[in-house]
């Protein structure tokens, strides 16, 4: 059966837009509720078979050029303006499998972890998943910079509805708003790069664009603001330092929503959008050298504060903000393959991860991973999934992470990196470390706080430990943990969980066999160090939350200033919020004093001075109607004498 | 005589009746004064009509009269709800019109 590529994808890419117009158009299907997610869940998954048929299309030998099929949209004197259509290639096709897949087990997840909401708001999660699941595709599939700006756009207001999806949750508002600021603030530079390259190219064109930088046809001059300024917009989204401090609280949202936007396709947009433009960032080695260092520095601060979270979802993000800085690292040195190929790997496990500690929140009712302990014996199907997800992040032989990450770390040396690669190896330390102490507090260990756990006492972030069911829809009280029995997800859940989680393990074994090939030699120290950080990491949280031989309270004190400086998140927030009350703050006052007192002042000095002349005038009028004779009589008279003395 | 005395003497009775309706206080003395002025109008449109030889001239006068008769029946008609209100039928004390 061989089907038309461009016709698989374009059917990959508008079901899921056609599932949202009907759930949205059609307020019964959307009220019921579970119809809606049936059918939501149904197209996303015949939009995953489409996919992947046309995956196939390009991975088999004999690879196939690049397809583009764009349509006129805006329409100009000299051809289109700009088009909308697809552009499917090699790199786009294996990104569409990895979002449709992602978005089709989350749906089917959400079908049995959402179960409790009421229908309405079920069927308005499903629209917007739905309408995320096409954004994004629009922007992974976009032959044009235009189209991709726009599905960009999409995804982040998806993001934001789906985040503050418990919206009558103070916390869930302000971080779906936050999340949406954050992130435009980095579009906004995003735009600016589009248009300013339109300027000096004068085409939005992917393959036009890549056609002139392959023979050096955009002028130099300008071009490292240009290519700056679209890092920008990948930083909002790609949650790189400093802009990434939206990612954890974009916790508030259900957890499917954020293995789906904010671990597995979303935050990964800013990396495909400079993989997608790498011939372009090679043109300007100082920026690339921003985002290679950015990129190190990002995934080195994520881990430390992954350290010392208590929400299992925040160190999920967390380690999310350290991934993507290995992406980011990994491409800032000029090996963007690398970035893509962690990217896949890192969406697959991350996801299995998010969608695992869902399972958790799910049976325990809570999100502190203080508060769990002992699961693996109660939740088994569980616990091997998520080990799997962790080992795969902890970067272990056979598991899914270990290859790219390597790679990773190989590009950056090759690339004359040294300082970051060297923050990324203590980064991989620590990403085993806090996996692990996730693991052994959660799964192995008693169930409970108990006298061991001082380490994190009362510091841990505060007003986060609503479970998933907590939201305001919520029916009935939360089980409290004392007389609840945790226990395995029904199929609907563990079903997805097995699928990434052998995905995960597949991509190991296959990558253990078939080496990647980044181009590049790593030198042969690079394994044995990779895969020591990694097992000192898991050693060091065995020892400490496991054996208990190291006390985590030593631990603690003894990196107690960094400790204190990441438990306030390093001040960022601090900062920001310093900036907002200190520049915004003022400006708006001193904006809104200039109104009061000066716009608002002219007008009101001026109706003043008219109520006073009205006033003034009132006087001369006595009422009397014979005063008035008089006045008409005059005014004829004074009216004749002027025609007589005119003539 | 010739036109120039008709027109005179309209000329004095509008004067008259101007005089009175600026200067009565009573309101059917000013009613009085404005059927003066009317009247000398009249007394105009009939002397122009005459020496010049046109009817029309008459025809306008009648019409006046009527409707001045319905406008003294109006005017009239006002001056005593105005005298029921307020007791009085002196144009000092209507300044309702004053702010």
């Amino acid at each position: 059966m061989m089907q038309d590529p461009v016709t698989l994808v374009l059917t990959a890419l508008l079901l899921p837009a056609a599932s949202f117009l009907v759930i949205g158009l059609v307020p019964p299907l959307r009220r019921s509720g579970k119809p809606a997610a049936w059918f939501s869940s149904a197209c996303m998954t015949a939009s995953l078979a489409s996919a992947l048929t046309a995956w196939f299309a390009w991975h088999r030998p004999g690879a196939m050029e690049p397809i583009r099929a764009a349509w006129a949209w805006l329409p100009s004197a000299s051809g289109p303006f700009a088009t909308v259509g697809i552009l499917a290639d090699s790199t786009s096709t294996t990104m569409l499998v990895l979002v449709t897949l992602v978005a089709s087990l989350v749906q089917i997840y959400s079908t049995c972890y959402l179960s409790d909401e009421p229908n309405p708001a079920l069927g308005r999660y499903y629209a917007l998943q739905s309408l995320f699941a096409f954004s994004m595709m629009g922007v992974v599939v976009a032959p044009n910079l235009l189209q991709l700006f726009i599905c960009w756009e999409l995804v982040g207001v998806c993001s934001c509805l789906l985040i503050g999806y418990w919206y009558t949750k103070p916390e869930a508002a302000r971080a779906a708003l936050k999340a949406f600021w954050i992130t435009k603030a980095g579009d906004v530079g995003l735009l600016i790069g589009i248009v300013l390259l339109h300027r000096l190219a004068g085409t939005f064109d992917l393959l036009e664009l890549r056609q002139l930088a392959e023979t050096n046809a955009i002028p130099l001059a300008g071009l490292s603001i240009i290519t700056f300024c679209l890092y920008l917009g990948a930083a909002g989204k790609s949650a790189q330092f400093p802009l990434h401090v939206w990612l954890p609280d974009a916790m508030e949202g259900p957890t499917p929503v954020s293995a789906l936007i904010h671990a597995a396709t979303m935050v990964t947009a800013g990396v495909y959008l400079l993989v997608r433009t790498q011939w372009l960032f090679a043109l300007t080695p100082d920026v690339l050298a921003i985002v290679a260092w950015n990129g190190a520095l990002t995934a080195l601060l994520a881990a430390i504060l992954a350290c010392v979270q208590t929400d299992i979802k925040r160190v999920l993000a967390y380690s999310t903000v350290s991934q993507l800085g290995y992406m980011m690292a990994a491409i800032g040195a000029g090996f963007a393959g690398c970035g893509f190929f962690h990217l896949l790997t890192h969406g697959v496990f991350k996801a299995l991860l998010f969608l695992g500690s869902g399972a958790v929140i799910h049976a325990v009712g809570t999100n502190d991973i203080r508060d769990m302990g002992g699961l693996a014996r109660k939740m088994p199907q569980t616990a091997i999934v998520f080990l799997v997800g962790t080992l795969s992040l902890a970067g272990v032989p056979v598991f899914g992470g270990f290859a790219s990450k390597e790679e990773v770390l190989g590009s950056v040396w090759e690339g004359g990196y040294h300082v970051p690669f060297f923050m990324l190896l203590f980064a991989a330390f620590l990403t085993a470390f806090y996996m692990f102490r996730v693991v052994f507090l959660a799964f192995w260990g008693k169930q409970g706080h108990e006298g061991g756990e001082g380490h994190e006492g009362a510091s841990g972030a505060p007003g986060h430990s609503d479970a998933a069911h907590g939201g305001a829809s919520s029916s009935g009280p939360s089980p409290s943990f004392a007389s609840f029995h945790p226990h395995d997800a029904p199929f609907a859940m563990t079903g997805p969980l097995w699928v990434l989680a052998l995905l995960a393990l597949g991509l190991g074994v296959y990558y253990t066999i078939h080496p990647p090939h980044g181009g590049f030699e790593a030198p042969g120290w690079l394994t044995p160090a990779a895969v020591g950080v990694a097992l000192a990491g898991i050693l060091l949280a065995y020892l400490t939350y496991q054996r208990r031989t190291i006390s985590a309270d030593a631990l603690a004190s003894a990196f107690a200033p960094i400790r204190a400086a990441a438990l306030r998140n390093f001040w960022l927030d601090d900062v920001y919020l310093a900036m907002y009350r200190g520049v915004l703050l003022t400006f708006s006052r001193l904006i809104g004093w200039i109104d009061r007192y000066l716009v608002d002042g002219v007008l009101n000095v001026v109706s003043a001075w008219t109520l006073d002349a009205g006033d003034r005038l009132r006087r001369t009028q006595t009422g009397k109607v014979q005063d008035y004779v008089w006045a008409v009589g005059l005014g004829l008279l004074a009216l004749m004498a002027w025609i007589g003395v005119a003539w | 005589m010739g036109l120039q005395a008709y027109l005179t003497l309209a000329a004095v009775v509008f004067c008259l009746g101007l005089f009175g309706t600026v200067t009565r206080r009573n309101t059917i003395g000013i009613l009085l004064g404005i059927e003066l002025m009317l009247n000398a109008v009249n007394i105009n449109l009939v002397a122009f009509s005459r020496f010049r030889g046109d009817d029309a001239g008459m025809i306008f006068t009648l019409f006046a009269i009527c409707i001045t008769v319905a406008e003294v029946a109006l005017g009239l008609a006002i001056v005593i709800l105005l005298f029921r209100l307020r007791k009085t039928a002196s144009a000092d004390h209507v300044d309702w019109l004053k702010g």
